[in-house]
């Protein structure tokens, strides 16, 4: 089942924030959408879930419009992890989680669905905190929370089935990680991929996406400005129009053989 | 500092022998020194037990279970409130329904009395009675307050909470104005049932003014039982209860609804009886927890508990006068609201 957005537009008062957006995302694939700040990414990751309704041009999942299908059909087929939520409600880490397959999988049992969380927490490494308050966390153990919460809405509509997970859009979703846990949170997206289920992210770290996405997407001032696999698009020509950055910051990696920036040589001006 | 589960279903299973503990202690309190035993004692002394059965039966009967009715519905309405508006702090009165139910029972008060008068005769005049005239009138304005603000928030069917908060507020200085006109322009009598109407009373409890209000309240709980789950996910703000698949914009009409539902045919029956609203739910959560399958549930007990009580005090600290309900609860639920204030200014800051 594939998410398609075909020629997708956002306009307030006058303004194109995103205009004629054309995506199909794969399942099984990990697509990063990349860009400057005020790009247009968000928007363009609100309007593929469906939180925001195209004002022109529509988007698909699997065959299906999605403001034709149901809740509990879309809750399934994609779920999205948002920059922050302002949580202010004193649930407990598992609870929160459980929360997040209650209308996705309306029919799982207390019991399973608490410990499809347990799981969740262990994956996302917050098992210790279970029980404790989610009020008490930090600012990146929280995303990491919403994140173990989102997957469990993917989790549960496929639990016990052979079916693939359905869609994971992650809005810059390593922000308020430290290194490692980067990593973890990345690995986590590339193994709900490897899953069956597709992974859109919006990030801002060049050589991440470069390091692990299949695709990457390149908007610039509301449109799709390239696209394609990372060594593709990531060239100093576009790092140059789209970022503003000197020729040659673009270089490949010896070992791996993608592209990875290098903005600056390391020496504050 | 949040209880396990199981202690917190054990302690609102343990708020239900208490709600018939202070029924009794309320059916036998009173300014005619009538108890209990009374119901048992008939046969023996016909007359005097007769007078005191329909003490009991027809005066406290009605009045306890009124107060319980109300103080359940004013509670629940105010946890589905602050669920809404996810603002601790949030009252049944933000929607508009306890002002709305203010200036309709203010004009018909002050306005009634002659058209009243003029159109009594036969059927009608049992309908529009004072007695009926006024909580009927308290309704429509209720209902009416709550369509506008909601039709005033709603724009291109997203209903935004914020805008429904502003204009709540805005409502109830421009119908307090309005009362305030009224009131300006009554008799001494107007003046002073629209008086006591503020400050709350169940002492005008009937059966058949109880048989009015259960259809409404049995509407609302059929709602508000449905509101639980979603309302949690409300608490993670709209858009991520909205990508979890709750239909956000049904539950708010929902939410709304019940709470009018609840409150508005309430507060138009016994008058404007504040702090059970916001109070309840906020010592109900400092229990359970913020999840609403347990707050509504338990808000329901203490509210009924709490109200009840309240009402025996008025009735008991200047017997045998009968001091409004509302000043009660003002006065015991003004300090503990100042309480709650702090106490969730304080965490914020440590937060």
């Amino acid at each position: 089942m594939k998410l398609c957005l075909q020629n997708v537009g956002w306009r307030v008062r006058d303004k194109d924030i995103v205009q004629g957006a054309s995506l199909d995302f794969e399942p099984g694939q990990m697509t990063a959408i990349v860009g400057p700040n005020g790009a247009g990414k968000s928007t363009l990751l609100r309007l593929a879930s469906g939180l925001l309704r195209a004002t022109s041009g529509d988007v698909w999942l699997g065959d299906a419009s999605i403001t034709t299908l149901s809740s509990a059909q879309l809750a399934a087929g994609r779920a999205m992890l948002m920059q922050d939520s302002p949580l202010r409600a004193q649930f407990t880490l598992r609870e929160l989680v459980a929360m997040g397959g209650q209308i996705s999988a309306p029919f799982m049992s207390t019991s399973v669905r608490l410990e499809l969380a347990g799981l969740l927490l262990e994956r996302v490494g917050l098992a210790a905190f279970a029980e404790r308050d989610v009020m008490g966390l930090s600012g990146g153990e929280r995303q990491r929370v919403h994140l173990a919460r989102v997957l469990m809405q993917l989790e549960a509509a496929v639990h016990g089935t052979d079916r693939a997970p359905g869609f994971l859009l992650l809005d810059e979703p390593i922000s308020a990680q430290d290194l490692s846990r980067q990593h973890l949170v990345l690995n986590l997206a590339r193994a709900h991929a490897s899953g069956g289920g597709g992974v859109v992210l919006v990030i801002h770290d060049l050589n991440w996406a470069a390091a692990c996405a299949d695709h990457i997407v390149v908007m610039h001032e509301g449109t799709i400005y390239a696209q394609g696999p990372p060594e593709q698009v990531l060239t100093n020509a576009l790092a140059n129009r789209v970022f503003g950055l000197e020729e040659g910051r673009v270089r490949i990696h010896a070992a791996t053989g993608k592209p990875y920036v290098l903005p600056h040589d390391m020496i504050c001006p | 500092m949040i209880m396990a589960r199981r202690h917190v279903v054990l302690f609102l299973c343990a708020l239900l022998p208490l709600l018939i503990l202070v029924m009794a202690v309320s059916l036998n309190v009173g300014a005619t020194g009538i108890h209990l035993t009374a119901l048992w004692q008939s046969g023996a002394e016909q007359t005097d037990s007769f007078a005191d059965r329909v003490v009991l039966t027809q005066i406290r009967g009605p009045r306890v279970v009124m107060a319980g009715l109300t103080g359940a519905a004013l509670a629940v309405a105010g946890a589905i409130m602050q669920g809404l508006f996810r603002n601790p702090l949030a009252d049944p009165g933000l929607i508009g329904v306890s002002s709305g139910a203010a200036l309709a029972t203010a004009c018909m008060i002050v306005l009634g009395g002659a058209w009243l008068n003029l159109g009594a005769g036969g059927l009608q005049a049992e309908i529009m009675s004072t007695a009926w005239a006024v909580p009927v009138a308290g309704m429509l304005g209720s209902f009416v307050a709550a369509c506008l603000l909601y039709m005033f928030a709603t724009r291109g069917g997203a209903t935004s909470v914020s805008m429904i908060l502003l204009a709540g507020v805005a409502f109830s200085a421009f119908s307090g104005a309005l009362t305030g006109i009224l009131i300006f322009r009554a008799n001494d009598t107007a003046l002073r049932d629209l008086t006591f109407w503020t400050m709350g009373s169940f002492a005008g409890a009937t059966w058949s003014r109880i048989g009015l209000l259960c259809p409404f309240l049995l509407v609302a709980t059929w709602v508000t039982v449905r509101l639980a789950l979603p309302l949690n996910a409300l608490l993670l703000g709209e858009s991520d209860a909205r990508l979890m698949g709750y239909p956000v914009e049904r539950i708010k009409r929902l939410a709304m609804f019940s709470v009018a539902c609840a409150v508005g045919p309430t507060v138009s029956f016994v008058g404007a009886i504040g702090f059970v609203g916001v109070v309840v739910p906020h010592l109900v959560r400092l229990i359970t927890g913020p999840d609403h399958r347990l707050v509504l549930p338990g808000s329901a007990l203490l509210g009924a508990i709490l109200l009840i009580a309240a009402d025996t005090l008025a009735r008991i600290i200047a017997m045998p006068a009968d001091v409004p309900v509302g000043i009660v609860t003002a006065v015991l639920g003004t300090p503990l609201f100042v309480w709650l204030l702090t106490r969730t200014h304080d965490r914020e800051r440590l937060a």
